[in-house]
């Protein structure tokens, strides 16, 4: 065992990296529950994103058109899921579900033949000065430009929610989605455009891990990720900043176990991979003490007719 | 315009026909899907849906489709218990290889010993070990009020990585030279759940699925629990007042629906599997969903969609080798199954009416 042989700048550098995909994901999921659905397809968007990204990136030759790429794909698959929830008025936990499962599937056949490729690599940005810092640059300064928008997108979805008109009435659809039609507000049209939304962020975050995090493809690679993003969102109370808090501690301890396997530690690796889901179930029991701050209307269907 | 308009009670009659145009459409748009993957359409649903059943090796699969459905009648039936109430256990999944865990090592223990008492002994800890397992969610969401949905899924791969560390450490075979994976059980009689009718695929799994549909539906039709599961599912301020606790109902349905779980990975392992490896849980717990729902929750619904899936299960392996279609496609297929009854389920409780924009 050498603990030595981790570099403390080294491990939080990487996990800004590593907390990119789930971050991008529970903002989305963060959208969509504060409009008053529980979308339980992150799981499926996010590997979905993960091979439209890749796909479309290989053969392009730019992980930029991969991102679009992966956005777009996720939203596809979101679609489906607000037209099961919205306008077929189906169960909100059997669609998610439905779409997880469905997006494993499709992702396994869209990623046929792109097993042990190479994508073309996301460019860091370097910032004069800034980037060449002591510890500070390496860890904050000179990363890609997802890590970046990611951060903007936290404090984009804060202002939006608390202090825009939008981000009153989306909050208003997701707190009493009756009071919200009464009012004339298009309770279904807010919605999808919400559900949109969150699939466009997790396609992202999973695009990140295939382009970026690991760097390749392979089947079913999100391993819970998805999951793990619902979980943080009820982590963070359906608040935008502590998302990003909550990303922070996911990836420190995805990375952390990771470093501790390279260094040979005496913990058997299969006990540090379970680590981030023990972890999760932890927070989980810890914050769930507090139910007050879920949307109102979390989970129930609307129909203009109750 | 098309509205959608209320039915004051879900009809009866599409709740019938629902799964059934759930799997047409399925098979059309799958159908789309195979020819997009340059595959003959017509070709590829016989070779999943109609070869296994009256093929020229028909005599093989048939068994198999026994072998295949079996787990996933067991955690269906399970699974349905708590969807009824609104309870949701989607790691079926993690139960399954728990029960195999312990079924498993209950039985490596008492090798070479033959004995009469191995197996039961062996199905009794399979029950325990998914009811262990099912019972951690219900215990932290009665406790703490945690989301069952997320810790349940989170302890899948808990147990998955607790599988790996079981076939490599502790139950690693010790004459194995080294290879990943338990001493196989079927070659050890006492722990070896054998066909009870050579040739046929039935072995005490089918067994125990077929009793567990019985259970289920005595339950639902004649027992108080199945009206208070019922009754909480529909109305849950309703049950409350009439006298149904929630906590309880909560551990019942996710012990319940984990023991169900483990039993069918106890079976799995000492039968059709042998042996516990890394790779030993193929994803019926996660079937089993699709299972429950395209049965409606219903013992003799999930009868027929355990079944069904089990068909497209072996279907898929033969379209795998005889046509070179991708193991994934089988996969997405069944997603896509669930989908489509979810999108069709409309149809059950609402009325589709043509109305004109009215001025309001």
């Amino acid at each position: 065992m050498d603990l030595s042989s981790i570099n403390p700048t080294l491990l939080l550098a990487s996990l800004i990296v590593a907390s990119t995909p789930i971050l991008l994901a529970a903002l989305g999921e963060l959208v969509v529950e504060r409009a008053g659905v529980l979308n339980l397809g992150v799981e499926g968007m996010m590997i979905t994103g993960a091979i439209c990204g890749f796909a479309i990136a290989v053969n392009t030759g730019s992980p930029f058109v991969g991102f679009i790429a992966a956005a777009l794909g996720g939203a596809a698959l979101a679609l489906l899921f607000a037209i099961l929830t919205q306008l077929a008025l189906a169960n909100q936990v059997a669609s998610g579900l439905a779409l997880t499962l469905f997006g494993l599937g499709l992702s396994a056949l869209l990623g046929q033949g792109y097993q042990g490729i190479k994508p073309p690599p996301t460019a860091n940005i370097k910032i004069p000065v800034l980037s060449d810092l002591p510890v500070l640059g390496p860890v904050l300064f000179s990363h890609d430009l997802m890590v970046y928008l990611a951060l903007a997108l936290v404090a984009t979805v804060w202002f939006v929610l608390n202090r825009t008109r939008a981000g009153l009435i989306l909050r208003a659809v997701g707190e009493n989605h009756g009071a919200a039609h009464a009012l004339g507000y298009k309770v279904i049209r807010i919605r999808i455009l919400a559900i949109l939304f969150g699939g466009a962020c997790a396609g992202l975050g999973g695009a990140y891990l295939s382009l970026v995090r690991v760097p390749q493809w392979t089947e079913g690679m999100t391993a819970g990720s998805g999951w793990i993003a619902l979980a943080l969102v009820v982590f963070a109370s359906w608040k935008a900043g502590r998302v990003l808090l909550g990303a922070w501690l996911f990836g420190g301890i995805s990375v952390l176990q990771l470093n501790l396997q390279a260094a040979g530690v005496a913990i058997p690796v299969e006990y540090l991979s379970m680590s981030p889901y023990l972890i999760t179930i932890l927070v989980l029991v810890i914050m769930s003490a507090d139910k007050s701050r879920a949307p109102a209307s979390l989970g129930r269907t609307f129909h203009a007719s109750d | 315009m098309i509205q959608l308009e209320k039915r004051p009670q879900p009809s009866r009659l599409w709740t019938f026909l629902t799964p059934m145009l759930a799997v047409v459409i399925t098979m059309i748009v799958g159908g789309a899907l195979f020819a997009a993957l340059g595959k003959n359409p017509v070709e590829a649903i016989r070779t999943i849906f109609w070869d296994p059943l009256f093929g020229e090796f028909a005599f093989y699969y048939r068994p198999q489709l026994l072998v295949k459905a079996a787990p996933l009648i067991l955690i269906a039936i399970g699974l349905s218990l708590g969807f009824k109430a609104g309870i949701w256990n989607i790691g079926a999944e993690g139960q399954y290889i728990m029960g195999a865990l312990a079924g498993a090592g209950v039985g490596l223990a008492f090798y070479p010993l033959e004995a009469a008492y191995i197996f039961p002994l062996m199905v009794i800890a399979g029950a325990l070990g998914g009811w262990a397992w099912g019972m951690i969610p219900g215990l932290l969401k009665t406790r703490f009020g945690t989301n069952e949905i997320l810790v349940s899924l989170m302890l899948v791969y808990v147990a998955e990585q607790l599988l790996a560390k079981m076939a490599l450490g502790l139950l690693r075979n010790p004459d194995g030279r080294g290879f990943p994976g338990s001493r196989n059980l079927q070659q050890y009689p006492s722990a070896h759940n054998a066909e009870i009718i050579a040739g046929t695929g039935i072995h005490w799994g089918v067994v125990a699925a077929l009793i567990a549909v019985i259970f289920a539906y005595i339950l639902f039709t004649r027992h108080l629990l199945g009206y208070q599961i019922r009754l909480a599912g529909q109305a849950p301020k309703a049950a409350r007042f009439a006298g149904v606790n929630p906590a309880r109902l909560t551990l019942v349905c996710l012990g319940l629906s984990g023991a169900l779980a483990g039993l069918a990975g106890m079976f799995e392992v000492s039968g059709p599997a042998g042996q516990i490896n890394i790779d030993f849980n193929v994803g019926y717990g996660f079937t089993a969903i699709i299972v429950a729902f395209l049965g409606r929750l219903h013992p003799v619904g999930i009868l027929l969609a355990g079944l069904l899936l089990a068909l497209t299960f072996i279907g898929g392996e033969n379209a795998e080798s005889n046509l070179g279609l991708p193991a994934a496609a089988i996969q997405m297929f069944q997603g896509m199954l669930l989908f489509f009854l979810l999108a069709v389920d409309v149809l059950t409780n609402f009325r589709l009416r043509w109305k004109t924009a009215e001025v309001v």
